[in-house]
C-alpha cells in the first residue's frame, strides 16, 4: 500500500500532471487523485479505447502487444500504461 | 333486251304511244286503240289469199300471222281500192321490214276481226313478250279512269346507269348441288382416325384491324403507394454490446483488498518507469509544435499580389460651399451607417480672437455629413448656433448628436428625420424627399437638407469658454446630482460630460427633469406643435433651459487655482448584472429590448433614491490640460471641511507635455491604458500607476496635433503632425520611433484623426486638416491585422514598462535616500567643515585641472596621439 502510494507520489510530482487514475481490467477505477465524476468518466471511456487499441495491435501481429498509449489533445495529454490486470492513466498539461 | 324494251314500252305505254311519233299520244286515247295497229276487215277472199282464214289458220291461241310486205303491195296493186289493205297502203309502203303482223282478234278488242300491226316495234312487242299485255290492260283501265292526277312522263337523265351499276345482278345462273348419301350407309358405324398433318388456321394479318386507336377512354384510380416489407438480417458477427447507466464502482472493502494485493504493487513498479519517461519527454519538448506554422503572421494571410504597406488614400471629401476658409475641428464616423462621417467646421482664427466673445459677425456654422457615395456633396448639414469644437454621436441612438460650442453652450441635434436620407442615395436625386420639408426655394438639384439644433443649453449655466471635449456616458450607468454613479434603468446613454478650459467639467442629462414634468399639460400642448423650422421636438424640454447636473472643478494639487482641461477620458463601464440585482435573463431581455431606441423626449430623470448605486464604476478620469498636464481625478463630489460639496483634489498630476494636450484616449483593448498626446511627445499611462506615464516618447520635431489608437491592433496607434504627416507607431516593434511615417498626407496641419472599422477587410482612417479637407485613408492589412498573440505581447510590454517605471521610481527613491545618507554621513564625518571661500575653491579646481592635464598628456603620449597643445585649450 505504501509502495503504491509512493509511486503515485513520484508521478504526481512531475511537472504538469493533473491527475492519475488506476483502473482494473474491468474498467473500474481502483485508485485516483481526481474527483469521482471525472474519474468514472475517464475510466469508462479510456477502458474501451485501450481494449480497442490492444485488439488492434494484436490483430496486426499476434506476437505484439500494447505497451503504451498516448493521446495528445489541444489542452492536455493523456497517457495510458496498460498491463495484465490494471492500467494507469495519467493526465498531463504539457508545458507550452 | 326484251325487258328493256318492255320497260320502255311500259313507261310510255301509259298512253299507248311511241316516243317517235309525237302526235300519237293524243290520237291513241281518242281512237281507243293504239295507233300502231289498224283494225281491218279482211274478206274471206283476202283471208284465203294470205292464208289467214279465221279459225283455220289463225286461231284464238295463235292469232298472229306474218304477212309479207311484197304480198300486200302486190295485193294493193292488183285490187287497188278494193283491197282490204288500202287504208294502210301508205303505211305498208313505208314499213321498213319485210313482214307485217296480222293479228286475229277473235274477241273484237279493236272492233274488227283482224288488225294489222303497223310498226315493227309493235310487232315485236305483240309477238314476243307476254308481259306488256297485262300492263297495257292495267294501264287501259287506268287510262279509262280519268280525272285523277296524271302521272308525269319520266324523263331519263341517266340515272338508270347508276342503278344498273349498283344493283345486284346475278352474273351467272345459280348453281344447284344436291348431296346425298348412299342409303345403305345410314346408321353404319363410323371409325375416326387421325390425320398425319394437323390442320391449323394460320393467323393472318387482317388489314381491317390496322386501325390505330387514337383515343381511348380509360379509367384511373389513384392509389397511395405504400409498401410494407420486412427483412431478416443476419447476425453475422455475434458480439454482445452493453451500455452502462451507472458506473460500476468498487466498494471500499474491495478497494482495500485490492490495495493490499501484491498484484497492484507489481503493476505499479513495472509501469512507473514508462510513465515517468513519457512525462519527462513531454516536459522537455513539445513534439507536436509546428514551427513552420508558428512563423506565419496570421491565419488568413492574403498573398494575392500586392500588399501595400502604407496608408492608401481612399477618398477625399470637401465641399466648396461650406468648407471655404474653414478648418475642421472635429470628425466622427457615423456609428452605424457605412461610409458616413461628420465633420465640424470652424472658422480659422488666431487664438487671441477666440477668447474675445464680442464683435462676432453672424456666421453660419455647420456640421457637415459626408458619405462615401458622394464625395463632393455633403449629405446633411447640421446647423449650429456657433462654431463647434467637439461633437459626439450618442452610442445608443446614432440619431442624437451632442456638440459643444465655442461659446460654451451644449447643443443637441436629432437627425432621425433625415437618417433615411443618409443611408440612401445621393442628395437631390430623389426629389420626393424634399416634399416633406417646407422648401421655398425649390432647387431640385443639390439641395442638402439642413437640420437645426433641437436644444441649446442655457447660456448662463454653460461653460464660459469653448467646449473642447464632449462625451456621452455609456448606457450602463448614470450619475446623480452628487456624482454618484447609479444604475441606468433605460440602458441608453442619457448623460453627457463636457469639459472646457474654464476649469470645469460639467455633467448634463438629456432627460426631462422632474420640475418640468409637473407642467405636463403645457408640455403636451407644446409637443403637438412643431417649430416653424420643422425641428423635431425630442429635446424641446431642454431648449434654452438646459442646466448641467453638476459641475466638477479641478483645483490644483499643490498650488491654488485650477487646471484648464482640454480633453478627458473616462472609463467605459460595462454592466455587471450581479450588481444591479437583476437576474441574468432579465438583463439579457433588457439588452434585447434596449435595441429599440427609446424616445428621448419621454425619458424622465428618475428619483435618485430609487436607483441602486453602482459601486464598481470607476469614477476617475484622466484629463489633459492646456498646460500639458495630465491629471487623474475623481469626479465624485466630496464634502470638504465646510460641509459643502466640493470636487476632490486630483490624485496626481504630471506635466509630461509642454503645451496643449490634444488627445487623451483609452485603448480600445485595455481599460486602463491611456494614450495622451500633446505638444512634441506622447505618453502612455496605466491607470493605477501613480508614478507617471509608463511610456513616454522622445520629443519629435513637429508638434503632434492629433492621435488615435488603432481599433484592431492593441499595439498600433497613429499620430498626426503639424506638417501634415502621419506617423504610425507600433509599440511592439519600435518604441523609440515610429514604424512608418507618411509625409505630406495633407498640406496643412492635421487637426483630427479618427479610425473606423467598416468591415473585416476595410479599415479606414479619416484625417482632417486645417484647410477643411477630409481624407479617408485605407489602412492596409499589415496595419490592421493583429499579429499573433499581439494582445498578450502588448500586455507583457505594458507590464514590463510598468515594472520598469516602478523599478525606476524605487531606484530613484533609493538613490535619493542614498544621496541623503551620504550627505549626512559626510556631514557627520566632517561636522565642521569650513566653507571654502570661492577663491580657494578655484585654486583647488585649478590644481585638479592641471593634474588632469598631465594625466591626459601622458596617456596620449603613450598612445602616440599627443599633439602639441595650442595656447588656448580649445578642442
Amino acid at each position: 500500500m505504501a509502495e503504491v502510494e509512493e509511486t503515485l507520489k513520484r508521478i504526481q510530482t512531475q511537472k504538469g500532471v493533473q491527475g492519475i487514475i488506476i483502473v482494473n481490467s474491468e474498467g473500474i477505477p481502483v485508485k485516483t487523485t481526481l474527483d469521482n465524476a471525472s474519474t468514472v468518466q475517464y475510466a469508462g471511456l479510456i477502458h474501451q479505447l485501450v481494449m480497442k487499441a490492444r485488439s488492434t495491435v494484436r490483430d496486426i501481429d499476434p506476437q505484439n502487444d500494447l505497451t503504451f498509449l498516448r493521446i495528445r489533445s489541444k489542452k492536455n495529454e493523456i497517457m495510458i500504461a496498460p498491463d495484465k490486470d490494471y492500467f494507469l492513466i495519467v493526465i498531463q498539461n504539457p508545458s507550452d | 333486251m326484251p325487258p328493256n324494251k318492255s320497260k320502255s314500252v311500259t313507261s310510255s305505254a301509259g298512253s299507248k304511244k311511241k316516243g317517235k311519233k309525237t302526235e300519237s299520244p293524243a290520237q291513241g286515247e281518242k281512237l281507243g286503240h293504239p295507233d300502231d295497229i289498224l283494225p281491218m276487215v279482211l274478206t274471206s277472199a283476202t283471208q284465203e289469199l294470205f292464208g289467214c282464214r279465221a279459225d283455220e289458220d289463225v286461231t284464238g291461241e295463235s292469232p298472229y300471222k306474218l304477212l309479207k310486205k311484197d304480198d300486200i303491195i302486190q295485193d294493193l296493186k292488183t285490187r287497188a281500192a278494193v283491197s282490204d289493205f288500202s287504208p294502210a297502203k301508205q303505211i305498208v309502203l313505208d314499213y321498213p321490214e319485210d313482214e307485217l303482223l296480222l293479228v286475229f282478234d277473235r274477241d273484237f278488242t279493236y272492233d274488227q276481226l283482224f288488225y294489222l300491226v303497223l310498226t315493227p316495234e309493235a310487232k315485236d312487242r305483240i309477238l314476243n313478250p307476254p308481259q306488256p299485255e297485262t300492263p297495257e290492260v292495267c294501264e287501259n283501265e287506268v287510262n279509262n279512269k280519268s280525272g285523277r292526277s296524271e302521272p308525269k312522263p319520266w324523263i331519263s337523265l341517266g340515272s338508270e346507269q347508276e342503278i344498273d351499276e349498283e344493283s345486284f345482278k346475278e352474273s351467272r345462273e345459280k348453281l344447284w348441288y344436291k348431296f346425298s348419301r348412299v342409303r345403305r350407309k345410314f346408321g353404319a358405324p363410323v371409325c375416326f382416325s387421325d390425320r398425319n398433318t394437323y390442320m391449323e388456321c394460320v393467323p393472318f394479318h387482317d388489314s381491317r384491324f390496322r386501325i390505330k386507336q387514337m383515343q381511348r377512354d380509360c379509367g384511373m384510380q389513384a392509389v397511395p403507394r405504400m409498401q410494407s416489407s420486412s427483412s431478416q438480417t443476419q447476425w453475422k458477427f455475434k458480439r454482445n454490446i452493453f451500455t452502462q447507466y451507472t458506473p460500476r464502482e468498487l466498494s471500499d472493502g474491495d478497494k482495500e483488498n485490492i490495495h493490499q494485493c501484491e498484484n497492484l504493487k507489481h503493476f505499479c513498479n513495472s509501469v512507473t518507469p514508462r510513465v515517468l519517461q513519457a512525462l519527462q519527454q513531454e516536459e522537455i519538448m513539445n513534439v507536436f509544435f509546428d514551427d513552420w506554422k508558428a512563423l506565419g503572421t496570421g491565419d488568413d494571410a492574403d498573398w494575392s499580389g500586392k500588399i501595400f504597406e502604407g496608408l492608401m488614400l481612399y477618398q477625399a471629401f470637401t465641399d466648396q460651399k461650406y468648407t471655404k476658409d474653414k478648418k475642421i475641428s472635429s470628425i466622427n464616423w457615423h456609428p452605424t451607417i457605412y461610409g458616413v462621417l461628420a465633420v465640424a467646421l470652424t472658422e480659422k482664427k488666431t487664438e487671441e480672437v477666440m477668447d474675445e466673445s464680442s464683435a462676432f459677425e453672424v456666421r453660419e456654422s455647420h456640421i457637415v455629413f459626408y458619405s462615401f457615395s458622394d464625395p463632393s456633396n455633403p449629405q446633411l448639414l447640421l446647423e449650429c448656433p456657433d462654431d463647434i469644437f467637439a461633437f459626439e454621436f450618442c452610442p445608443s441612438d446614432p440619431n442624437i448628436i451632442v456638440g459643444g460650442c465655442v461659446n460654451g453652450q451644449v447643443v443637441l441635434w436629432d437627425i432621425s428625420a433625415h437618417v433615411i436620407h443618409l443611408q440612401g442615395t445621393k442628395p437631390g436625386k430623389n426629389a420626393s424627399l424634399n416634399t416633406d420639408t417646407f422648401d421655398l426655394d425649390d432647387n431640385k438639384e443639390n439641395k442638402t437638407p439642413v437640420v437645426r439644433y433641437c436644444a441649446v443649453s442655457a447660456l448662463e449655466s454653460s461653460h464660459k469658454a469653448p467646449i473642447t471635449d464632449v462625451q456621452w456616458l455609456p448606457p450602463t450607468f448614470e450619475v446623480t446630482k452628487l456624482g454618484l454613479p447609479v444604475e441606468n434603468k433605460n440602458n441608453v446613454s442619457v448623460q453627457v460630460v463636457t469639459c472646457s478650459p474654464d476649469c470645469a467639467l460639467m455633467f448634463w442629462d438629456v432627460r426631462v427633469t422632474k420640475l418640468l414634468s409637473q407642467s405636463g399639460s403645457d408640455r403636451k400642448q407644446n409637443a403637438d406643435q412643431k417649430t416653424s423650422y420643422g425641428v423635431p421636438e425630442t429635446f424641446k424640454h431642454l431648449d434654452r433651459t438646459w442646466k448641467p447636473l453638476f459641475k466638477v472643478s479641478l483645483p490644483k494639487i499643490d498650488t491654488g487655482g485650477e487646471y484648464a482641461p482640454l480633453k478627458f477620458s473616462l472609463e467605459l463601464y460595462s454592466c455587471n448584472a450581479n450588481n444591479t440585482g437583476r437576474t441574468k435573463e432579465e438583463a439579457n431581455e433588457n439588452d434585447d429590448g434596449s435595441k429599440v431606441v427609446p424616445d428621448y423626449s419621454q425619458l424622465r430623470v428618475p428619483s435618485a433614491k430609487t436607483l441602486a448605486t453602482l459601486e464598481d464604476v470607476n469614477t476617475r478620469l484622466y484629463i489633459g490640460t492646456e498646460d500639458g498636464e495630465i491629471i487623474y481625478t475623481d469626479w465624485k463630489l466630496v464634502k470638504d471641511d465646510s460641509g459643502r460639496q466640493q470636487s476632490a483634489k486630483p490624485l496626481h498630476c504630471f506635466r509630461t507635455h509642454h503645451w496643449l494636450v490634444n488627445t487623451v484616449q483609452r485603448s480600445p483593448f485595455y481599460k486602463d491604458i491611456i494614450l495622451t498626446m500633446g505638444s512634441w511627445n506622447f505618453a502612455i499611462w496605466k491607470e493605477g500607476v501613480m508614478e507617471g506615464p509608463i511610456v513616454t516618447s522622445p520629443s519629435s520635431e513637429q508638434v503632434c496635433t492629433a492621435g488615435c489608437w488603432s481599433p484592431s491592433r492593441p499595439a498600433v496607434f497613429f499620430i498626426g503632425k503639424d506638417d501634415g504627416s502621419i506617423e504610425v507607431w507600433n509599440l511592439l516593434e519600435k518604441t523609440g520611433e515610429p514604424l512608418q511615417v507618411h509625409a505630406h498626407i495633407t498640406d496643412a496641419k492635421i487637426t483630427c484623426i479618427k479610425p473606423w472599422t467598416a468591415s473585416s477587410k476595410q479599415h479606414f482612417l479619416a484625417v482632417t486638416d486645417d484647410l477643411g479637407m477630409v481624407r479617408v485613408l485605407e489602412i492596409p492589412k499589415t496595419l490592421y491585422a493583429p499579429s499573433r498573440s499581439e494582445n498578450l505581447s502588448v500586455n507583457k510590454y505594458f507590464k514590463l514598462e510598468e515594472d520598469r517605471l516602478k523599478d525606476f521610481m524605487k531606484r530613484d527613491e533609493l538613490w535619493a535616500k542614498q544621496k541623503k545618507e551620504a550627505e549626512e554621513l559626510k556631514k557627520k564625518m566632517d561636522p565642521v567643515k569650513p566653507v571654502k571661500s570661492l577663491t580657494e575653491n578655484d585654486e583647488e579646481n585649478m590644481k585638479e585641472y592641471n593634474v588632469h592635464l598631465e594625466v591626459e598628456e601622458s596617456v596620449l603620449k603613450g598612445l602616440g596621439l599627443w599633439t602639441a597643445p595650442a595656447d588656448t585649450e580649445d578642442t
